[in-house]
């Protein structure tokens, strides 16, 4: 049943992918409804898929890389559900969606065994996992919002824009969507490393210094943003390059946890 | 029962000629009353717009309708009427096309379909409309969405005005209380201005040589007005500066603009360089957060989008005859045995 989840919210995202890909290359622009019910279903299979494996290992289900790259593209899905009709960010899913389908596919090919991870439970430990994948997934969109900010002002620059131009949302509020979602992914994260402290494990060296390169770079573009040092531009890039780092480093701090 | 189309437009009739046939919208109950006295005539329908005056009628005899509606608007303008007209099913396209905006001067132009919208809604108050031309127009506005939505004849601006308004959305969003600087009071400067506060641009300042010239601008377009060799002064607090001077050198170079922008807390900056010889230097438009767009790369974009949409046109019409054939479908279906007795 875990199997079928995992493959039914890959489907999901493969068909939202895919479904964005024709409309775009017939040159509509509208793959919105199709696009938020791919994701949707998607992330209802990842959701299911979680519970299993939560009911299963009795706790939060990051026991694996894989299961930590689902709960990671749920996180991702469920805030592109919230925020995508609020912010009304047209093809915001189109750009989430190819996304969404990398993590999913690197969770069905990673091996799925789950080491045993605490000798007892501990809900800060819980909470500080939970609250960091939701935290990244505020910063996949924002890195979702990047690219598109960056898209859309090379359109702008080249003063020859093309077709998808007349349908990507202003820069502007592509950039307040990036400052936000890096707000709010800050704030999680930062919350999360508060209930790290709080649920007194030790942990290694290296996670430690990697994750907190992560808050400081994030902490460093908001800090930036906020003074006007940082221009659109550069937090669009800081957004997307940083979100770049955090899925290269993922499965090293992921390696270190499960140790 | 018949669809007739008759009427004059901008490919028939030159504006001098147009105007005289014009219906005001306070005369259109009233003309559509006499229109219905036509014998065989049970509903009409009719547009006048600036490019068009058409009469739609629901007619057994087009014939005798198309000689009244000619005679009505003869009497009515004082001159004989050029009139074209099309019957069943050349009618129900032409609709379709002109609520579609195929039939526009500038096509894929979307305010078409309000017109229509207007002009039955007020038939349908004066008791002009009957069933058909329900149906048929109901179909023409659906006939118009899915155009508009399934294919890209409304794709892009196509005028100098209107692409500085939608580069200025796609740059800043709202442009509700945005502010604009002009350097330079020419003729398309202004008309380019005048674009962007009809979007919401609240603020104008207007700097120029002769100050005169500037303080003139600025109370025709509700402006403020600034010495030129102050300009450099208001520049933090601007979001799109629009230059048309005649200045021999260029005004705005990276050296001049990179440490401006630094004033501006990372704000964008969007540069209409409208003069030639130009006033702004190319590089600027590397400089973070500037966007510069002069006279051609303007035009070339209106022209790209009219391109686009010209190409989109057989699309177009081959939905639009998609629905042709499912309203004349509709239209045999009620004039059968069964259909009569059901639109009883």
């Amino acid at each position: 049943m875990e199997r079928l989840a995992l493959l039914a919210a890959t489907l999901c995202y493969l068909f939202g992918f895919g479904h964005t890909l024709f409309v775009l290359g017939s040159g509509r622009f509208h793959p919105g409804r199709f696009n938020v019910l791919a994701v949707a279903l998607g992330a209802a299979a990842q959701g299911w898929y979680l519970s299993m494996r939560g009911a299963a290992e009795h706790s939060c289900p990051i026991g694996n890389l894989s299961e930590t790259l689902v709960f990671l593209s749920w996180s991702i899905a469920l805030i592109y559900l919230v925020i995508g009709p609020a912010y009304r960010l047209s093809l915001m899913g189109a750009f989430t969606s190819p996304l969404l389908l990398l993590l999913q596919i690197a969770a069905l090919l990673l091996p799925r065994e789950v080491r045993p991870v605490f000798l007892r439970p501990n809900p800060w430990v819980e909470a500080h996992a939970a609250l960091s994948l939701v935290a990244f997934g505020a910063f996949g969109l924002a890195c979702v919002a990047g690219l598109m900010f960056l898209v859309q002002e090379r359109q702008l620059k080249s003063r020859r824009p093309a077709p998808i131009f007349h349908h990507l949302p202003p820069i502007s509020a592509l950039s307040e969507a990036i400052l936000r979602l890096l707000w709010a992914g800050f704030l999680l994260l930062t919350l999360s490393f508060a209930a790290g402290w709080l649920a007194h494990v030790p942990i290694a060296g290296v996670k430690f210094w990697f994750s907190l390169l992560i808050w400081v770079l994030y902490a460093g573009l908001l800090l930036g943003a906020k003074n006007g040092l940082v221009t659109g531009r550069r937090k669009a890039l800081g957004a997307a390059l940083t979100f770049l780092l955090v899925l290269i480093l993922l499965p090293v701090i992921q390696h270190l946890s499960t140790r | 029962m018949n669809i007739l189309c008759a009427g004059l437009n901008h490919r028939t009739a030159h504006l001098d000629v147009r105007e005289r046939f014009a219906v005001r919208e306070s005369e259109m109950a009233e003309v559509l009353g006499r229109v219905r006295g036509i014998d065989g005539v049970s509903g009409a329908v009719m547009l006048s717009t600036c490019n068009r005056v058409e009469l739609y009628a629901a007619s057994l005899c087009p014939l005798r309708a198309l000689d009244g509606f000619r005679a009505i608007l003869t009497e009515r303008a004082g001159l004989e009427a050029p009139l074209y007209h099309h019957d069943t099913p050349r009618a129900v396209r032409h609709l379709f096309r002109v609520a579609s905006g195929l039939d526009s001067m500038v096509i894929g132009e979307t305010e078409i379909l309000g017109q229509v919208k207007k002009a039955y809604s007020v038939a349908a108050d004066a008791g002009a409309a009957t069933r058909p031309l329900h149906k048929l127009f109901q179909h023409a506005f659906r006939v118009a969405k899915s155009v508009r939505t399934e294919t890209q004849i409304t794709s892009g601006p196509t005028s100098v005005g209107s692409v500085a308004v939608e580069l200025a959305g796609k740059i800043f969003g709202s442009l509700e209380g945005r502010r604009v600087m002009i350097l330079g009071a020419g003729e398309i400067s202004e008309r380019t201005a005048r674009s962007l506060q009809s979007r919401g641009v609240r603020s104008v300042i207007v700097s120029n040589r002769t100050y005169e010239r500037a303080a003139a601008l600025a109370a025709e377009i509700g402006g403020m007005a600034l010495h030129f060799d102050h300009w450099e002064k208001a520049f933090a607090d601007i979001d799109i500066l629009i230059t048309s001077t005649n200045a021999p050198h260029m005004i705005l170079t990276p050296e001049k603009l990179a440490p401006l922008m630094r004033l501006r807390g990372g704000a964008p900056l969007f540069v209409i360089d409208l003069a030639v010889p130009r006033d702004a230097d190319p590089a600027i438009n590397d400089l973070d957060g500037v966007f510069l767009y002069d006279i051609d790369s303007l035009e070339q974009i209106a022209s790209e989008s009219l391109t686009v949409r010209r190409k989109e046109v057989d699309r177009c019409e081959s939905l639009i005859e998609e629905h042709v054939g499912g309203f004349i479908g509709w239209l045999r279906s009620i004039h059968s045995p069964e259909g009569r007795h059901l639109t009883l």
